[in-house]
């Protein structure tokens, strides 16, 4: 029973840092974009090919990877994504999906389909007993670091300048950038940040997720139904639904194996029956 | 317009002329038996397709390629595997614009029965190089099959478990079409032994964890846990398998050879030791018609390990000869698949057969385990279940 408690909680917070990065695109930058998971696809196979390839060990590797999806993330949004902003929805939607098929293609051109495997450093395998409950070493993992980027992120963005500065360009861009802020500038440092959180996310994944070019479509469910749960302008929001929904997912899996698939969608439809704004849309009212 | 069909007619006759004067190779290398070769090149399944060009490359490297006097050619085509009215249009085109004496190949069930009324239709042998499925050699009379069955594969494995003190295990399959052939083949037979099944999982197609499935087959306390993937899943499974403690708790995994694919069996590593599995092929097969065939394939491909859709195509590629040697290279599509029905021989895999009546393959099924010989990972046969048939979904 703990047991799944713990699994359902390291998934949801997997689950949260790939989507995060979504919820900041779509909430704070009004800006649908369906790639999203793309980049996580492509921190993930930057880990894998140096961990299997150069043998480089995991920890770097990870990182490797953020800051490459990141690099990726910046240089996409100056180049393509800037001149979507603008745009209506339909538009960013054909664009980004046209995008994760063009780097589905490409990951399928370089390192073929099948499903890239990876082996974790022995510190990491295994598994803790502690009697009432046993533990994935891995997973615990998971929960630790998921857990920090989450709480610097809250803290990220309601405590510094750079947050306050964020969310002033969401909330007005036009009075933001009559104050002097450089609204374009703190766009695509934030969508470089969100893309650099998939790839750390994708990279943490391989091991529990898998990792194959159809990486970006077969979880862009997932994350969508996390930002629209959650709720789209916070960081608590999304990371809320994540929890829940990885929890939900992973006990219905346990429980109900029979509709285990079905269990996510239903928690989703209930939850915006309840909360059509999301989870904590009046904390967030504007 | 006149003046020009003059000349063209001019021009023929002075070929027709000119015909019986050339060189005798000349004339016998005319004498060709087109193979249209359809198999997923690209997309998810693109490994079943280059591991049976590799074959078919291989084979004809190993054995020339002149066979009753006609020297086969091979036409490629990339099904990409996901779409089967892709492989029926290719399989039409193959047959009307290029006539083509021969189709082969097909990667999965659903490319091959769409393609079997083409086969009936022109007449035209197709030879299923790959794809599992029971149904597929009743659906046209000009199917014959050198892969396997997947029911054939699953109730093997059924009995070794039943034979060797598991009485109580779990199954775990997909959730489509082969999953259940897989599930229902294992339980029917392993129940038949008087073994117990107190829990069926299936797993959705786009599943992101085998986690909680894994944790509930720990807490139900079986002996033994069957599982059947797609290919190449296998590995996270058997991950999650010994993270989750399962091995510790001594339930053993069970399930079919595609389970540990030779082609990533390697990159598997240690979660794989000791998994114990039922298949026709493993590319540690002790014969020497195997070893034969590992390095003729190695030569040509030094980065690929031959798996058993390899094999599946590089029998095809036999019996095509075989049947072509027998009606003395005449390319009457019935003839040819009367020719081919009944033949048996030593193929890479051990001795096969096949069948007269059912144009389906008759072989041996080994009992394989995991394990690490000079550095790699082989399946290691133990036990071998002679000339298994289909025994039909």
């Amino acid at each position: 029973m703990l047991t799944v408690l713990i699994d359902g909680v390291a998934s949801g917070m997997l689950l949260f840092v790939l989507a995060c990065g979504l919820s900041v695109t779509l909430g704070l930058m009004n800006f649908v974009n369906l790639a999203h998971g793309a980049f996580g696809m492509a921190g993930g196979y930057l880990c894998v090919v140096l961990l299997n390839q150069h043998g480089v060990p995991f920890l770097p590797a990870v990182v490797a990877a953020a800051l490459f999806a990141a690099a990726l993330g910046f240089v996409l949004e100056r180049t393509l994504y800037a001149h979507l902003y603008g745009r209506d929805h339909l538009d960013q939607v054909l664009f980004s999906i046209g995008l994760v098929f063009v780097m589905s293609a490409v990951v399928d051109w370089l390192m073929g389909a099948r499903q890239q495997l990876i082996t974790l450093p022995a510190w990491l395998q295994g598994r803790w007993d502690f009697g009432f409950v046993t533990v994935g070493v891995y997973r615990a993992f998971l929960i630790a670091i998921c857990g920090a980027i989450v709480l610097a992120l809250h803290l990220g963005l309601v405590r510094t300048r750079f947050g306050a500065r964020l969310r002033a360009a969401v909330d007005d861009g036009v009075v933001a950038r009559g104050l002097g802020i450089p609204v374009n500038r703190i766009f695509g440092v934030t969508f470089a940040l969100g893309s650099g959180l998939a790839g750390l996310g994708g990279a943490l994944g391989v091991e529990v997720l898998g990792l194959d070019p159809t990486f970006p479509l077969k979880y862009m469910v997932y994350f969508l139904i996390v930002v629209a749960v959650g709720g789209a302008n916070t960081i608590v929001g999304p990371f809320l639904a994540a929890l829940l929904l990885g929890v939900v997912d992973v006990a219905g899996k346990y429980y109900v194996p029979q509709v285990g698939a079905f269990v996510i969608y239903t928690a989703m439809v209930v939850l915006l029956l309840l909360r059509p704004h999301g989870l904590l849309a009046k904390a967030s009212a504007r | 317009m006149a003046r020009l069909s003059r000349r063209r007619l001019l021009g023929s006759a002075a070929a027709l002329a000119a015909a019986p004067a050339l060189p005798r190779p000349a004339i016998a290398q005319a004498q060709v038996c087109r193979i249209g070769l359809i198999l997923p090149m690209t997309g998810p399944f693109a490994s079943t397709g280059r591991q049976i060009d590799a074959a078919v490359r291989t084979w004809l490297r190993m054995n020339g390629e002149t066979h009753g006097g006609r020297r086969l050619e091979i036409l490629l085509r990339d099904d990409t595997g996901v779409a089967p009215d892709t492989t029926r249009r290719l399989a039409q085109e193959l047959v009307v614009r290029e006539r083509v004496n021969i189709l082969a190949g097909f990667g999965l069930t659903p490319l091959a029965l769409a393609t079997a009324p083409v086969a009936t239709e022109a007449r035209v042998p197709m030879i299923v190089m790959a794809a599992g499925t029971s149904i597929i050699v009743q659906r046209s009379p000009f199917i014959l099959r050198t892969s396997f069955t997947l029911p054939q594969q699953a109730m093997p494995i059924a009995e070794w478990a039943a034979a060797n003190g598991i009485r109580s295990c779990a199954t775990m399959v997909t959730d489509y079409a082969p999953g259940h052939d897989a599930e229902g083949a294992f339980k029917r037979r392993f129940l038949e032994r008087g073994g117990q099944i107190p829990l069926e999982l299936r797993t959705p197609l786009r599943n992101p964890d085998y986690a909680p499935f894994l944790q509930r087959v720990r807490d139900a306390r079986v002996q033994a846990l069957f599982v059947f993937v797609p290919s190449g899943e296998g590995a996270n499974v058997m991950k999650q398998f010994d993270e989750r403690g399962l091995r510790q708790d001594g339930i053993r995994l069970i399930g079919t050879g595609d389970l540990t694919d030779d082609d990533i069996l390697n990159d598997m590593g240690d979660p794989a030791i000791g998994v114990i599995t039922s298949h026709f092929y493993s590319a540690a097969h002790d014969s020497p018609e195997n070893r034969e065939y590992v390095a003729a394939f190695r030569q040509g491909y030094p980065n690929m390990r031959p798996n058993f859709m390899s094999v599946g195509g590089f029998d095809g590629m036999r019996l095509i000869a075989e049947g072509l040697r027998e009606t003395g290279g005449n390319l009457d599509g019935q003839r040819l698949v009367d020719a081919m029905r009944g033949k048996s021989w030593i193929s890479p895999r051990g001795p096969i057969t096949i069948d007269r009546e059912t144009r389906d393959i008759i072989q041996d099924v080994y009992i394989r385990r995991v394990e690490r010989r000079d550095g790699q990972l082989w399946n290691i046969e133990f036990d071998r279940i002679p000339q298994v048939r289909d025994p039909g979904a």
